[in-house]
């Protein structure tokens, strides 16, 4: 079973063309990869299938706009995975 | 259909949101500035003008699944096939159903048929937004009646 981080990965890289060495934890989706908003909705779709969760993209955006949270904190990978691997987990919580 | 103001859906022949799907109807003038063009001698309802269809019932059942809380906006075509010509005088028949609701985005897979057979098809993206404007919101609402949209089905919205 591969890792969150594995699977983001790889969907970037079919969805946005971008060689998948090119792409590591550390790296922020749209500063270091050039991922833009549409590119990254594709992404979001990609990974809310992938993943059976809903990424709460709006609620981010309101939270960086309001100077409330980072772009680091959504947008570098392993942040992004860390957010996706709690969504799994309070999506298998509440199916409990 | 008015092609010159992009008005292309007639009429919403049926709205299910519970099955998240959208059937409407939609005929091809037999007279317009856009087939002296689209082309001379051999008019042809221009495969953009099919997509925007298509856009417009999913749009039209995304704004219902939305209770006309959110306006969706175009943002990418998917697999689109155009696959066979469509005339002036046509009645198309496009359908559409949610495929997924993401947050802030939401995707459609739509067809269009002639005659019972399917002319083109399309998987779509819309970003979602709060309507602009009071007055934008009440225009589309406007529209939906017009176009028989079954408002009694977004009564709560």
């Amino acid at each position: 079973m591969s890792s969150t981080f594995d699977t983001v990965a790889n969907i970037i890289t079919e969805t946005c063309d971008i060689p998948r060495d090119k792409i590591t934890p550390e790296s922020h989706a749209i500063n270091d990869l050039g991922i833009d908003s549409l590119d990254f909705l594709d992404i979001a779709f990609a990974i809310d299938k992938t993943f059976g969760i809903k990424m709460p993209l709006e609620q981010w955006t309101q939270e960086v706009n309001e100077g409330k949270a980072t772009t680091d904190q959504y947008f570098v990978l392993q942040n992004l995975c860390a957010r996706i691997d709690e969504l799994v987990a309070a999506k298998t919580a509440v199916k409990l | 259909m008015r092609l010159e103001y992009f008005r292309l859906i007639d009429r919403i022949l049926e709205f299910d949101p519970v099955g998240r799907t959208i059937r409407a109807e939609a005929v091809v003038p037999t007279e317009s500035p856009i087939f002296e063009g689209h082309f001379p001698g051999h008019p042809l309802m221009p495969g953009v003008m099919l997509l925007e269809t298509m856009a417009q019932a999913s749009g039209w059942l995304i704004i219902g699944l939305t209770r006309f809380n959110r306006m969706p906006f175009l943002a990418a075509f998917k697999e689109a096939k155009l696959r066979s010509f469509v005339t002036p005088g046509q009645t198309l028949i496009a359908t559409a159903k949610l495929t997924h609701e993401g947050s802030g985005f939401a995707v459609t897979e739509s067809e269009i048929v002639v005659e019972g057979k399917r002319v083109c098809n399309a998987d779509i993206t819309f970003r979602l937004v709060d309507f602009p404007s009071p007055q934008f919101r009440t225009g589309m609402r406007e529209v939906g009646v017009a176009i028989a949209f079954p408002m009694e089905a977004v009564a709560n919205g």
